[in-house]
């Protein structure tokens, strides 16, 4: 196919899945609930009449749903006005920005770790299919699989904190907050251990399984047998001619398994009190501050779906097939 | 023939074992010679072992395949009893292929000519910058312009992949060249283009040739020897001349009847009327005896077995067998 | 939606044709069997109830006791029995699991069957809804939706909120397989020749359609189940289920939230995280096997089993031509 068409399609597709997140933000949280007023500016909060009314007119919420009070809510996103949480009583916007350093590293690292154990090892399996390793990495997967993620935190933070000492939560003791790097940093590695660990254990099945199939189906093709008449040994057959051809599909995977990531992080980050943007989406359900979650919402969404994005760019850059053309 | 033989294939027997458990035998008991320099023709109906039969020699058949049995002599040495590394370094170094279908048997992600530099560098042919060179003149050879050597296989045509396929074997110079259906899913005029080129590299090499092919003209043309499978067993074997001449097989004498043919499609054997023995439930006896025309008691009880009828000629006939007795 | 159990189910497929696939089959009927019967006869299995305090000679809860004869798992903050939990969760869990799990596999159907066999605009419309739903992250997008449904105040059990979140969310695979099958059948030889005898669509769906794909749809509804029951027991831990009505999920949510963990009170948080793996895991299993049955996965690749090639018993046969100096073999 055409890249420039390949591109456009892809990036055309993108906008529109953005965009119906977008209605569907507005639709849940402006048009759904009973009352706009309380939607905007708290359940409990007491105020008059009059009061009222001057703030729907003071939102715009006295006008038609649409187009007017959809165009404005949409200039105010696109400004990053994303609203006021009613819990912690600051801008949406800023609370997001705070917490997004600590989720993306957070998951950054469990990637990583993961994606380099995970191909590793699915690698292996697929090659060596149908031995011990490959059993007991699928084995491994199934059972990553069938394990419920908090829980999985739960016990490594009972086993971690119970046998090795680790801190049961947060990024840095209260103790070392506002002291030098070199002690903080120590400190922050030590916190991270955990949740670290279960992020990988959970997401390293997923790469296995994905790698393992996409070895398997590579070396069947008939490119391979022509190396292995060629007298390459199966070793530089894998490196040379499957390799590549394997992760080539593992970009497009990594980013659809993205949705599956963000889940993780909140999990996660709800059990080890890790203060991210997943523990924030946590509270905010429990709170209900809905600005605080449409906010959350929006961002991790559309995160996902630009990461996506990303990835058929990267995907055209990586396949001459599509490169070229 | 008075040189020694290349290759020489004895008794060379596969199976398969599939997935419900059934042993499938796709080659039983098949010899042939392939002498240097000499073009051999290997034609049979689909599914009748060729392919099996190359990959066997080469040693690349799938993990549920097995070799029960046969010797692979090639200058003398027993292929089959190798070790792995030097069966390794004896591919392609003297026995490459270019495999059937060839459409997808190039790397999408790699260029056309680093697959045919890997290979030579492969085998410690020569350095680097030579290999380059030597990948500039192979693909002049096959007629392919040097500037398309930092191509990938999707920028070019069939015929063309066919061709850099064809370069690609011959890259470290083999003497022994298999060409499986190397035509097939080509369009005519590219397939004529292709024989020509193999034909001009056999005599500009003075390479040997395996070519399977279903086209029976293209063997009267090309090929010095043919050899006629059935069903996993070789049916007739010799020279071209001889066999076409004289045809004694019943197989071969229904496929050269239809010959020549100009109503028929190039690439198409004749037709014969039933279809080919299932492998993992042979009939006992000839395993051609349900087709055969001339088949009579005895062939439905007892496998014919290969009888020399001179000058190089065998078949595998009952028919045959009473004749040479009788004389 | 999902994509992750697609990947699964594709590797197990192919590990299962070696791998003894029906003792997997049997321990997979085994665990969804027990789950079941845990959850059916759960007043037979404890003499307590849920929601029961056991107290000591003295009148005061047992609260965070270990197990011990009297409950055999412990007793969790509130001194109430774990064990009796558990299997009374049984009931809230499985049954939201599969209620999900049946809804999903209903639309999925529908829509598969419909995309499949009419294409067109139908199928076009069906492809690209799903592809949108498989980029939106599902967690956030179901927390958001039922954060919303519960501020409508419409008086209904959380329970039938994350069912219907759940089954509406998580059919889009089953439509594509579903889809793709029909496909399939829909070009064979007898679907043609009932049209051709002027045979309706609802009964060539019916008659011809359903019945090929009726074993399908069964796999992998058990599969669903599977991701259903995963999905409930997250939302229930982050505190969108029943606190009336417990499921395991429910319970571990309790757990965690009152210090289960820094209490050593083991037995309150790894049974119910058990359970959920028991049932999730015979799903899988079982699903999985039956799927094997219907689709057996094909036989191998280049690169496997290097030396089993070749058994050679050097036959010995007379060199004819005299013999040959061995060369080193390239
Ligand atoms: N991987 C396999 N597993 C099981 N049986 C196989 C396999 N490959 C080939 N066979 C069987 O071995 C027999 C010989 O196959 P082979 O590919 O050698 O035939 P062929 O003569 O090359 O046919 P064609 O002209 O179609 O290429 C066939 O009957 C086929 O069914
Ligand atoms: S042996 Fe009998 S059946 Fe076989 S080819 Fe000869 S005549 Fe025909
Ligand atoms: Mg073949």
């Amino acid at each position: 196919m055409n890249r420039r068409d390949y591109l456009l399609r892809k990036i055309f597709f993108s906008l529109v899945t953005l965009a119906i997140v977008v209605v569907l933000n507005f639709v849940l949280f402006r048009v759904l609930p009973g009352d706009p007023v309380r939607a905007v500016i708290g359940r409990n909060v007491r105020i008059s009449a009059d009061t009222q009314q001057a703030l729907r007119e003071q939102f715009g919420l006295d006008r038609p749903v649409f187009p007017d009070q959809f165009l404005t809510a949409l200039g105010q996103w696109s400004r990053g006005n994303l609203g006021v949480s009613w819990s912690l009583r600051k801008p949406v916007g800023e609370v997001l920005v705070a917490k997004l350093g600590n989720t993306l590293l957070l998951i950054g690292l469990g990637q990583v770790l993961s994606i380099i154990l995970g191909v590793a090892l699915g690698l292996l399996a697929g090659w060596k299919r149908k031995t011990a390793v490959d059993v007991g990495a699928l084995t491994f997967s199934l059972i990553a699989w069938a394990i419920p993620t908090f829980w999985l935190g739960i016990i490594l933070l009972a086993a971690g904190s119970t046998w090795l000492g680790l801190p049961t939560g947060g990024i840095v003791s209260p103790s070392n907050v506002g002291k030098p790097l070199y002690t903080v940093l120590p400190d922050v590695a030590h916190h991270l251990i955990l949740p670290t660990l279960t992020l990988t254990i959970l997401y390293m099945g997923e790469y296995m399984l994905i790698m393992r199939s996409s070895i398997m189906e590579v070396l069947g093709e008939d490119y391979i047998l022509t190396a292995k008449a060629k007298g390459m040994s199966h070793w530089q057959v894998l490196r040379r001619h499957a390799l590549k051809n394997a992760m080539l599909p593992i970009v497009t995977l990594i980013a659809i398994n993205l949705g599956f990531t963000v889940s993780g992080a909140i999990y996660v980050e709800t059990v080890f009190s890790y203060d991210g943007l997943g523990k924030m989406f946590q509270t905010a359900l429990v709170k209900q501050d809905y600005p605080l979650l449409q906010g959350a919402f929006l961002l991790l969404a559309v995160s996902v779906i630009l990461a996506n994005m990303l990835a058929d760019i990267l995907y055209t850059y990586l396949d001459p097939r599509v490169k070229a053309a | 023939m008075t040189s020694l033989p290349l290759l020489r294939v004895r008794n060379l027997s596969s199976e398969f074992v599939t997935t419900d458990g059934t042993v499938a035998r796709a080659l039983d008991d098949v010899s042939f010679d392939v002498h240097p320099g000499q073009t051999v023709g290997l034609v049979g109906e689909s599914g009748c072992g060729k392919t099996t039969t190359l990959l066997s020699i080469m040693r690349l058949l799938p993990v549920s395949a097995r070799i029960t049995s046969g010797q692979v002599l090639f200058n003398g040495t027993d292929l089959l009893g190798l070790s792995e590394a030097d069966m390794r370094r004896c591919r392609w170094k003297e026995l490459a292929i270019v495999f059937q279908g060839a459409m997808n048997a190039l790397n999408p992600v790699m260029t056309v000519g680093e697959q045919i530099r890997e290979a030579i560098l492969l085998h410690d042919l020569m350095d680097s910058s030579h290999a380059t060179r030597r990948v500039d003149e192979l693909l002049d050879m096959v007629g392919i312009a040097a500037s398309r050597r930092d191509q990938y296989p999707h920028q070019y045509s069939g015929g063309m992949r066919q061709r850099a396929m064809i370069a690609m074997a011959l890259a470290c110079q083999p003497s022994l060249l298999f060409a499986d259906e190397p035509t097939t899913a080509l369009d005519v005029m590219v397939q004529a283009q292709i024989l020509e080129l193999l034909q001009k590299i056999q005599k500009l090499l003075g390479l040997a040739v395996v070519l399977v092919t279903h086209d029976l003209g293209v063997v009267a043309e090309v090929c010095d020897a043919v050899v006629v499978m059935y069903g996993g067993k070789v049916a007739e074997n010799g020279p071209v001349d001889e066999v076409y001449n004289h045809p004694r097989h019943p197989y071969t004498q229904r496929l050269l009847e239809a010959f020549p043919d100009l109503n028929r499609p190039a690439g198409s054997l004749a037709t014969i009327p039933g279809t080919p023995p299932r492998l993992n439930a042979l009939p006992p006896g000839c395993r051609f005896a349900p087709r055969c025309h001339k088949a009579f008691d005895r062939c439905h009880i007892e496998a014919p077995v290969e009888t020399g009828l001179g000058r190089g000629h065998t078949a595998a006939c009952h028919l045959l067998e009473k004749t040479e007795a009788a004389k | 939606m999902n994509p992750r159990w697609t990947l699964l189910k594709r590797n197990l497929l192919d590990f299962w044709q070696t791998f003894r696939r029906n003792r997997m089959g049997l321990v997979g009927a085994f665990l969804v069997l027990t789950a079941v019967l845990a959850a059916v006869f759960a007043p037979l299995l404890s003499p307590y109830t849920p929601t029961e305090t056991m107290r000591d000679a003295g009148g005061r809860a047992l609260t965070f006791a270990p197990p011990s004869v009297h409950a055999p798992l412990g007793t969790d903050d509130a001194g109430r029995d774990v064990w009796t939990q558990l299997v009374y969760g049984a009931r809230i869990s499985l049954t939201v699991g599969f209620l999900a799990g049946f809804i999903a596999m209903f639309i999925g159907s529908l829509f598969g069957i419909t995309a499949g066999y009419f294409g067109g605009w139908v199928d076009n419309l069906l492809m690209r809804i799903t592809d949108v739903l498989l980029v939106i992250p599902d967690l956030p997008l179901i927390l958001v939706l039922v954060a919303t449904v519960r501020q409508l105040d419409l008086k209904v059990s959380p329970l039938v909120i994350l069912v219907l979140v759940i089954g509406l969310l998580y059919w889009t695979s089953t439509a594509r397989l579903i889809r793709s099958q029909v496909l399939s059948i829909k070009e064979r030889q007898y679907v043609y020749r009932a049209r051709a005898i002027g045979a309706g669509n609802w009964h060539i769906v019916r008659r011809h359609i359903l019945p090929q794909i009726m074993p399908l749809i069964v796999a992998n509804t058990v599969l669903i189940l599977s991701t259903a029951i995963l999905i409930e027991s997250g939302l229930a831990f982050l505190g969108l289920g029943d606190p009336t009505q417990p499921s395991w999920g429910t319970m571990l949510n309790f757990a965690f939230d009152r210090n289960a963990v820094t209490n050593g009170a083991w037995w309150f948080y790894l049974p119910p995280g058990l359970a959920i793996i028991w049932a999730t895991l015979g799903c899988v299993l079982l699903g999985n096997v039956l799927e094997e049955m219907l689709n057996p996965r094909l036989a191998s690749h280049h690169l496997e089993g290097e030396q089993s090639i070749v058994t050679h018993p050097p036959a010995p046969f007379p060199a004819r031509e005299g013999g040959v100096a061995k060369s080193d073999g390239g």
